[in-house]
C-alpha cells in the first residue's frame, strides 16, 4: 500500500476564494493510502516546496497528491521537489484545481465538491503508480546532411560552425544543387553563382565537414542519437585524391556528343567531364555509358594525358558505414516531366524551354554564353511568351495539386530581365494568379510591369503549335474576354516542381513520413516546422515544400539550430511515459507495428518458458525501443490481448481515474 | 439566386455531374476553344454563369450549338472541371424541353460536304434531333 | 452512490471529458484563465493524445454510472503525434455505433476537437454538451449495479 501525501494549495486567493481548502484536505486525509494532507498558502514558493521535501521525509511518503493549478503550470516543478526528497518524480500527481476549477465556478459548495471530485482521482491515479526512470542513451556528436544543394550546405555549414562533424551526401558529382544552374536570384537580382560558390568553398574547406560527392545513403538503421548509415561512394573512375581539377583530360576525350546534364541537354560534354568551372569537389567523373575506353576497352587518352595519374578505370563502388546522432535530409526538387503536357508542344519544339532551361540560356557560363538565343537556329528571339502554372494547382494525374510558389517571382525576374537586356522584344506573361507574398516581392512584379513593359495577360494559354519556324501560341484573355493569338520565337514553361525521386526511398529508411505529394511532413505544421516526427531527423529546404531560397536558407539554418540542440547533448533522457509490452499477453499479431506513426515497434523472436515437457517456446513478440516512441498510445488500444500499455498513462490508472470520477 | 434558377442550376450541375466550383478561373478551356470565335458565351463564362444561375440566358445562348464537342477543354482542363459537359447538359435541356428537331433527315444531303466524316454526321444528328 | 439530485431537486450529471495534453487540456486551461464558466460535473482526465482513449474507458465510465462522456482532441491534422486523432475519429465512430446498437442514446457521447487557443470553444462545448444531458437525464442502461454494490460494501 502505498503511503500518499496531499498537498492543497490556496494560490493566494485564486483557489482559496472559491474552493473551501480546508475542507479539501479533510475529505482527502480519509481516502485510501492517504497518510498526510494539508493546506499552505503557494505550495509553489519555496516554504511550500520545503513543506512537501518536510512531510515527505517525515511521514515516509511514497506518492504525492498536489492539489494546485494546471499541471502544465508546475508538474516539472513539484517533479523536482519531490525529487530532491528522494522520491521518483513520477511518484507525483497534479490535481488542477485552479484552472479547471475555481476559476471557472462561482459556487462555492459546487467548487469545493468537484475539487475533491479531482483530489480523489489523482489520489486514484498515484496510488497506481509506479516509479519510472527515463531511458538514457548516448548521442553520437556527428551529423549527416543528405543533399548538398544550398539548404544542405546552409545545415551543414551552421551546424560544423557550432563545432560538430558534418558529413554531407551529394549524389551529383558537384555540391551545389539546383542553385548552380540558376542564373540571378529574385528579387536583388544577385548573381547566383556570386553568392552561392563562396559557401560551397567554404563547406570544403571546413575542418568539421566532410563531403562525399557521387554518393548515396543506402541503408540507415538505428535511432535518435545513434544511427548508422551506410553511403556508397559510386565509381567515378578518378581518383579523388589525385584529381587536381586541371581539365586537361576533358579537351582531350573523343566521346563528345553526350548531353550536358549541367546546362540541361542545351549543349554536349565530354565522356569525361566536370560539371561546371567552379564544381566543388573540382574532380573529373567519367561517365561509363559513353566512355569508349569503359564500353570497348579502346582509348584510355585520358590516362595518358593525366599528369597525376588519377585515372582508375577499375574503380569499384565503396561503401562507408559510420554513425550519426543526427540527419539532416534536404533532398531538394526537381521541375516536372513535361512530356505529357503535349498542348505546350515541350517535345515537339526546341524553342519551347523550361524556365530552368531558359535560366542555363541566360546564363554567362551556359550555351550560349550569356546571349539569349533561340535553341532552334540560334537567332534573336522578338517575341517570348511566358506560360505559368504548366503542372501546377492541376488536380489530374499530369500536374500536381499544390502552387509551388517560386514561378510567380522567377517569371517576373525573366521576364525584366529580357525586357531590359534586350529592350526590342516583346514579353507576354500568361497567368492564372500572380502570387507576390514576400519582402520585396510585390514591388518586383509591379516593377516589371510597370517599368519595364512586360504584358501580364489573364488567362491560359490552350495550345502551342509550332508552325514554320514560328510557335502559334493561342490563349484567353479573361479581362479583355478574347481569345488571343500569338506569333512567339520562344514559349517558356514555368513547370512546377516536385520533390526528388529519392524522397520516397529515404524517408522509407529513415520512417520518416511523407504527404500524398512525396513532400517530407514534418512534426508539426506550426509549432515544429522543421523536425520530422520521427525523432532525430530535421528537414531541410524543399524536401518539406515548395520554397525560395531566402525561404529555404532560413529553413536550413533553423534545422541546424535543431541538430545542434541535440548534438549538444551527451546522453538522451527519453520521456518514461512510453509504450511497454508485456510479453506474457502479446501474440505477435503485428497491429501496433501498423498503426505506431514512429516506426517505435518492431518484431522479435524471443524464448519463453512453457508448462509440459517442451519447457521452452519461441514466440514472436513485439519490442518498444524506448528512444523512438513518443508515448502517444494509440498502439495501446489496437492491440486486441491488452499487451500493450503506456506507462504513466496506464490501463489500469485511467479506469482508476474514472471510478474516482463516478463514485 | 432566385428558388427557381438555384434548382435550373442544380439540374444542370446533376445531367452532367460537373462541378462547378472547382473552376480556379484560369480560361485554358476558352484559351484551347476551336469554337471560340463563334460563341456568344464562351467556356469559361459557361461555368461561372452555372454557378451564379445564369441558366435562362445559357439556354437561349448561341454557343449550346455552336460548340463542336471537340472536348478539348475538358482534356486541357487543370481542374478536371469539364465545360464541354456542361454546354452538353444545358444542350440537353433545350432538346429535351422543346420537343423540337433541329435537323431532319432530308435536310442533311444539302449540307453534306464530302469531307465530313460519316461518324460527324451520324452525331450531328444526334445532336440536334430529338 | 453518487447523489445525482440537488437541493432544489435539480438532476445533476456525471460527466467524464477525456482530453489530450497538447490541445484540448491546454484549451480548457485557457478556459479558466479566460474566467469562461462551464458547470462542475464535468471532470477531465488527462491523456496524452485521444487516440490513447479506449473505448473500453467510456464503457467503464457508463457501467460505473456515468451519464456522458465526452472526448476532446486537437484538430484533424495538428494532432501532436501527427495521426493520433485520426484514429480517434475511426474508433468512436465504431463505438458510436456500437453504443447506439445497445440504446445508449447518441448525445450521451461526443467527439470535439479543441485547440490549445479555443477555451471559449471548449467552454461553449461543454455548456452544451452538460445541457443536453441534462435533458436525457440518467443513463441507467449500461449503469452496472453490482459493481456499485461491491464499491460501497
Amino acid at each position: 500500500m502505498q503511503r500518499i501525501g496531499v498537498f492543497v494549495c490556496w494560490c493566494g486567493t485564486n483557489i482559496a476564494a472559491t474552493v473551501d481548502v480546508k475542507a479539501v484536505a479533510e475529505a482527502a486525509r480519509k481516502e485510501p493510502g492517504v497518510v498526510f494532507a494539508t493546506d499552505y498558502q503557494y505550495m509553489c514558493s519555496e516554504a511550500g516546496q520545503k513543506l512537501i521535501r518536510d512531510a515527505i521525509a517525515e511521514h515516509k511518503l511514497t506518492g504525492v497528491v498536489i492539489c494546485s493549478c494546471s499541471p502544465r503550470m508546475h508538474e516539472a516543478t513539484f517533479r523536482k521537489t519531490v525529487e530532491a526528497a528522494g522520491l521518483n518524480p513520477y511518484m507525483l500527481e497534479v490535481a488542477n484545481i485552479r484552472e479547471q476549477c475555481s476559476w471557472i465556478h462561482k459556487d462555492r459548495t459546487e467548487a469545493t465538491e468537484k475539487a475533491v471530485v479531482l483530489a480523489r482521482t489523482a489520489i486514484a491515479k498515484v496510488s497506481l503508480n509506479v516509479p519510472l526512470t527515463a531511458g538514457e542513451s548516448p548521442v553520437t556528436k556527428r551529423a549527416l546532411v543528405i543533399g548538398g544543394g544550398i539548404a544542405g550546405i546552409q545545415s551543414a555549414l551552421d551546424i560544423a560552425d557550432a563545432g560538430y562533424e558534418v558529413d554531407i551526401v551529394e549524389k551529383q558529382p558537384t555540391i551545389g544543387g539546383k542553385m548552380t544552374q540558376i542564373d540571378k536570384t529574385f528579387p536583388t537580382l544577385d548573381c547566383a553563382a556570386c553568392i552561392l560558390t563562396p559557401k560551397m568553398v567554404d563547406a570544403a574547406q571546413h575542418e568539421k565537414i566532410t563531403i562525399y560527392s557521387y554518393s548515396e545513403v543506402t541503408e540507415v538503421t538505428g535511432f535518435v542519437g545513434a544511427f548508422k548509415a551506410r553511403i556508397k561512394r559510386k565509381a567515378r573512375f578518378v581518383d579523388e585524391t589525385k584529381c587536381t581539377g586541371c581539365g586537361e583530360c576533358t579537351s582531350k576525350c573523343p566521346s563528345k556528343k553526350n548531353k550536358n546534364e549541367f546546362n540541361l541537354g542545351l549543349d554536349n560534354r565530354t565522356a569525361i567531364y566536370i560539371p561546371f568551372a567552379q564544381a566543388v569537389p573540382k574532380v573529373a567523373v567519367i561517365d561509363a555509358e559513353s566512355c569508349i575506353k569503359k564500353k570497348t576497352g579502346k582509348c584510355g587518352l585520358c590516362q595518358k594525358i593525366c599528369g597525376a595519374g588519377a585515372i582508375d578505370y577499375e574503380q569499384k563502388d565503396e561503401y562507408i558505414e559510420r554513425e550519426y546522432g543526427a540527419i539532416v535530409v534536404a533532398t531538394g526538387y526537381n521541375p516536372i516531366d513535361l512530356a505529357k503536357y503535349d498542348e505546350y508542344a515541350y517535345s515537339q519544339s526546341p524553342d519551347v524551354v523550361t524556365s530552368l532551361e531558359l535560366e542555363r540560356l541566360m546564363n554567362a557560363a551556359g550555351p550560349t554564353k550569356g546571349t539569349l538565343l533561340r535553341p532552334s537556329d540560334g537567332t534573336h528571339p522578338h517575341t517570348i511568351v511566358f506560360i505559368q502554372c504548366v503542372g501546377s494547382r492541376c488536380d489530374d494525374a499530369r500536374g500536381k495539386p499544390y502552387c509551388s510558389k517560386i514561378c510567380c517571382m522567377y517569371t517576373a525576374k525573366h521576364a525584366m530581365l529580357i525586357r531590359e537586356k534586350y529592350p526590342d522584344t516583346e514579353v507576354h506573361v500568361f497567368y492564372i494568379d500572380v502570387r507576390t507574398p514576400g519582402k520585396n516581392f510585390d514591388e518586383f512584379y509591379r516593377r516589371a510591369v510597370e517599368q519595364y513593359g512586360v504584358d501580364y495577360i489573364k488567362g491560359m494559354v490552350g495550345k502551342v503549335v509550332p508552325h514554320d519556324g514560328k510557335l502559334l501560341v493561342q490563349g484567353s484573355d479573361l479581362i479583355a474576354n478574347e481569345q488571343v493569338r500569338i506569333e512567339a520565337d520562344m514559349v517558356v514553361l514555368a513547370a512546377a516542381i516536385e520533390p526528388d525521386k529519392s524522397a520516397r526511398s529515404i524517408a522509407t529508411m529513415l520512417t520518416a513520413s511523407i504527404d500524398t505529394n512525396d513532400f517530407f511532413t514534418e512534426a508539426h505544421p506550426k509549432l515544429r516546422p522543421v523536425e520530422s516526427p520521427t525523432a532525430g531527423v530535421f528537414l531541410s529546404g524543399v524536401c518539406q515544400g515548395p520554397k525560395d531560397i531566402p525561404e529555404t536558407v532560413a529553413q536550413a539554418s533553423a534545422c541546424a539550430a535543431k541538430v545542434i540542440g541535440l548534438l549538444a547533448k551527451d546522453k538522451l533522457k527519453g520521456n518514461p511515459c512510453v509504450a511497454h509490452v508485456n510479453e506474457e499477453m502479446c501474440n505477435g499479431c503485428s497491429t501496433c507495428e501498423k498503426v505506431c506513426p514512429y516506426g517505435a515497434i518492431t518484431y522479435q523472436d524471443k524464448e519463453f518458458r512453457v508448462p509440459g515437457p517442451k519447457r521452452t517456446e519461441i514466440r514472436r513478440v513485439a519490442s518498444v525501443n524506448e528512444a523512438v516512441c513518443q508515448g502517444c498510445g494509440a498502439c495501446t488500444v489496437a492491440c486486441m490481448s491488452g499487451a500493450m500499455d503506456i506507462k504513466g498513462f496506464a490501463n489500469k490508472q485511467i479506469f482508476a481515474e474514472v471510478d474516482a470520477i463516478c463514485r | 439566386m432566385s428558388f427557381e434558377e438555384k434548382e435550373m442550376a442544380e439540374n444542370i450541375k446533376r445531367i452532367s455531374g460537373v462541378n462547378p466550383r472547382k473552376c480556379m478561373k484560369c480560361g485554358k478551356c476558352s484559351g484551347t476553344c476551336p469554337a471560340y470565335e463563334e460563341m456568344d458565351y464562351h467556356p469559361h463564362e459557361f461555368v461561372a454563369m452555372v454557378e451564379k444561375g445564369r441558366i435562362d440566358e445559357l439556354l437561349a445562348s448561341k454557343s449550346i450549338w455552336t460548340c463542336l464537342s471537340c472536348f478539348a477543354c475538358v482534356e486541357r482542363c487543370p481542374r478536371s472541371v469539364e465545360p464541354a459537359k456542361l454546354i452538353e447538359a444545358v444542350r440537353l435541356e433545350v432538346i429535351r424541353a422543346q420537343g423540337a428537331n433541329h435537323l431532319k433527315a432530308v435536310q442533311i444531303p444539302e449540307l453534306l460536304d464530302e469531307k465530313l466524316p460519316q461518324q460527324a454526321i451520324v452525331s450531328a444528328f444526334r445532336k440536334y434531333s430529338k | 452512490m453518487q447523489i445525482k439530485i440537488d437541493e432544489n431537486g435539480n438532476f445533476k450529471p456525471t460527466i467524464v471529458a477525456f482530453c489530450c495534453n497538447w490541445c484540448s487540456y491546454a484549451g480548457a486551461d485557457l478556459a479558466g484563465t479566460s474566467r469562461l464558466s462551464y458547470p462542475a460535473n464535468v471532470k477531465i482526465v488527462r491523456v496524452p493524445c485521444s487516440c490513447r482513449v479506449n473505448p473500453l474507458f467510456i464503457l467503464r465510465a457508463f457501467q460505473r454510472g456515468a451519464d456522458g462522456v465526452i472526448l476532446c482532441g486537437c484538430h484533424p491534422g495538428d494532432c501532436h503525434y501527427t495521426t493520433g486523432n485520426y484514429y480517434t475519429r475511426r474508433r468512436m465512430t465504431l463505438l458510436f455505433n456500437m453504443l447506439d446498437y445497445l440504446g445508449i442514446e447518441r448525445d450521451r457521447t461526443r467527439v470535439e476537437w479543441v485547440s490549445a487557443a479555443e477555451g471559449a470553444k471548449m467552454a461553449r462545448v461543454m455548456n452544451e454538451f452538460v445541457a443536453r444531458i441534462c435533458e436525457l437525464g440518467e443513463n441507467k442502461r449500461l449503469e452496472d449495479l453490482r459493481c456499485k454494490k461491491s464499491l460501497e460494501e
